[in-house]
């Protein structure tokens, strides 16, 4: 008997659960940040010290450090639930699977985006780069490229947090599925900060918009499967 | 009235099943093994003196004989490693899972010599060892889904879990295939750079062709023979495990 | 089994009492067959198994980084029964955990821990109750909570699996107990089944 009502209240409870947990223990989310800021720099240094160099890498640096930093987010998700066993326990209630994966989707999601509104200024920040005009449109794509990427990042987590190896195992797995995003989310936002005089920033958005579309249905379809498993 | 109660008819599935070949019998599989490497040098004689030198690239163009169909038989695998994860996801049979592993493997292999060839073609035509070429580059992707396929794989030591979470990622891998291509020729197209030999001369297609049968042939002897060895794995193990039951229950 | 009926399972360790017992809940697939639970099949029915069935395993299952009221109340959530705070403080205080609505699991003792999972329990109101080895480090007090549930369930219809190997503590015997060796039951309401 399926009822979405009571389904979307465990969706809540789950997402409530893991934003709570993580709430008490914040040096998991500093700990990110830092490292955000720690790759912002280093790529600088690799990459700089010339404005005009720093200028147009931005985007790019912009989204790797995004990746980099945020997949250090997805494992601790799980991790809080095979402490003590509470993943055991969480399977045995009632309810559907994908309502689990959705709320745990929701708690990524504000823990990323709370890390890209920090990212974000100190990117602009420290590679020069002018506030762009077409700031909402930047907004976009950062949310549907992160949409994409916290989805399947939750969802190989699931697998890489109970595997051997999980620090290598999870970017191994969700990285080279991130190339689509990667090229797109960078170029879009490459192309609005400079107010994209060539419209390319159109096509890349609706090909993250599909991506999601897709990835997001995958995933909650191949949760059932790899949180049992 | 509550109950907890077995299911009575399903015994253990004798070991023996698990043996049933499943593309083909032995003695075929053994004439192909034969066949196949005569069918490659076959084909690669043939085309090799039948096309013309090429009039800027001269003899280094007949790599794209093998270079081509090798990238051909690597999304082949691919697709076969996607029908098969979907086909245990439905099914829960167990040889769909080994087919599976069996097709990522001699398809990472595959997919690694389409890498190579591309890259020791690319060196005397533009003077380096990579061109982010759209199709090389999506290849190159590829073979990082395998490699992905393959570490989860080896990580996972349950066989059911092993086999589940490989199925769950096959298919989302292969979901990506034709989006990670398109984002990447739509990145190439953006910035304008030198493209991949055309394909315009029919003796020239035909060598493709002929290669690509053999190439084929080359696959499928590989994939069944790995196959073969995992399906032995798991009967050895499925022998031991009912061996033991037997001791006990007798005991 | 019949309603109010307390089956026992004894065995040594490693038999695969655990593993049955997380069977009939659901936790895990069996590798080969199957069954079902009044009636509703472990594998292509399992969300109606799991609406009826709870199990106490001996890992406590709590989440460290939330305060006991907070795990009680997330199992509520999941439950389906959304709880009012004091509905949940009074579950705490059946259990003796009154005081601790605001202690974080983390900080607790592992039978403090386990009175959770207890308190836990009773609010799932299950007809058929798994209990692995619950008498574990557990004290007097611990231990009369575990009977207390065991009654519980079988007033109100339910049934109890108690596996243990001190079924002395037990304040309601069980009415059968089997035993379980190398993965195969033995004992009276069995037919010859393999648990393995």
């Amino acid at each position: 008997m399926l009822s979405l009502q009571a389904e979307w209240g465990r969706v809540r409870a789950v997402a409530w659960k893991d934003l709570v947990a993580e709430r008490r223990t914040k040096s998991n989310f500093n700990a990110v940040v830092a490292m955000a800021a720690l790759m912002l720099l280093f790529f600088g240094f690799a990459l700089g010290p010339d404005a005009e160099a720093l200028r147009n890498a931005a985007a790019g640096v912009l989204w790797l450090t995004i990746f980099f930093s945020g997949v250090l987010a997805f494992n601790r998700s799980y991790q809080l639930e095979l402490e003590a066993g509470a993943l055991e326990q969480l399977l045995l209630y009632p309810g559907e699977r994908w309502a689990i994966y959705l709320g745990k989707l929701l708690a990524n999601l504000a823990f990323v985006f709370l890390m890209e509104l920090i990212t974000l200024p100190l990117t602009g920040i420290l590679y020069h780069v002018a506030f762009p005009a077409r700031w909402f449109a930047v907004l976009s794509v950062l949310v549907l490229g992160t949409i994409g990427f916290v989805s399947l990042g939750t969802l190989y987590a699931a697998m890489a947090s109970r595997s051997r190896s999980r620090e290598v195992l999870l970017p191994l797995l969700l990285f080279p599925m991130m190339v689509p995003v990667l090229i797109a989310a960078s170029g879009a936002t490459a192309a609005l900060l400079v107010n994209d005089v060539m419209g390319d920033s159109g096509a890349w958005i609706r090909l993250l918009a599909a991506f999601d579309v897709i990835f997001l249905i995958a995933a909650t379809w191949a949760f059932q499967f790899v949180i049992d498993g | 009235m509550t109950a907890i109660m077995p299911k009575q008819a399903e015994q253990s599935r004798p070991a023996r099943d698990l043996a049933s070949p499943l593309v083909m019998p032995a003695r075929w599989l053994t004439v192909l093994t034969f066949a196949a490497p005569v069918a490659l040098i076959a084909a690669q004689v043939w085309s090799v003196q039948a096309s013309a030198p090429d009039r800027d690239m001269g003899h280094l163009q007949k790599i794209m004989y093998v270079h081509v169909p090798a990238a051909w038989m690597a999304f082949l695998s691919f697709f076969l490693v996607l029908v098969q994860s979907v086909r245990y996801l439905w099914r829960r049979e167990e040889r769909a899972d080994l087919l599976a592993a069996a097709a990522a493997e001699v398809g990472a292999v595959f997919t690694g010599l389409t890498l190579l060839l591309g890259s020791i073609w690319g060196r005397p035509t533009w003077g380096v060892w990579w061109t982010w070429d759209a199709r090389l580059t999506s290849t190159a992707v590829l073979f990082l889904v395998f490699i992905g396929y393959l570490a989860l794989r080896g990580l996972t030591d349950d066989p059911v879990r092993r086999a589940t979470w490989s199925a769950a990622v096959g298919i989302l891998g292969a979901l990506n295939v034709p989006i990670v291509y398109m984002s990447v020729k739509w990145w190439r197209t953006l910035h304008q750079m030198q493209s991949s030999p055309s394909t315009v001369d029919p003796t020239y297609a035909w060598g493709l062709r002929l290669n690509a049968i053999a190439l084929l042939l080359v696959l499928i002897v590989f994939i069944a023979h790995r196959y073969r060895a995992l399906q032995r794995e798991q009967i050895a193990e499925r022998l031991l495990d009912d061996a033991a039951l037997l001791r006990r229950s007798g005991a | 089994m019949a309603p109010g009926e307390v089956l026992g399972i004894v065995g040594h360790n490693g038999s695969g009492k655990s593993t049955l017992l997380r069977i009939a809940a659901t936790a895990v697939r069996p590798t080969r067959g199957g069954g079902n639970v009044f009636g509703a099949d472990l594998i292509q029915s399992a969300h109606e198994v799991r609406s009826m069935v709870a199990l106490l395993s001996t890992e406590s299952g709590v989440y460290g980084d939330l305060t006991a009221l907070e795990n009680l109340r997330f199992a509520a959530r999941m439950l389906g029964t959304p709880a009012t705070a004091d509905a949940l403080q009074e579950s705490l205080e059946r259990v003796g955990l009154g005081q601790e609505g605001g202690t974080l699991a983390r900080t607790m003792s592992s039978g403090m821990q386990r009175r959770l999972s207890i308190a836990r329990m009773l609010l799932r109101r299950a007809r058929l109750l798994l209990l692995d080895e619950p008498f574990n480090s557990l004290d007097k007090n611990g231990a009369g909570l575990v009977n207390q549930l065991m009654r519980d369930t079988c007033e109100r219809g339910g049934s109890v699996v108690l596996v243990a190997h001190d079924l002395a503590r037990a304040e309601q015997q069980p009415n059968r107990t089997v035993e379980m060796r190398d993965g195969l039951l033995n004992g009276p309401g069995i037919d010859a089944v393999t648990a393995s």
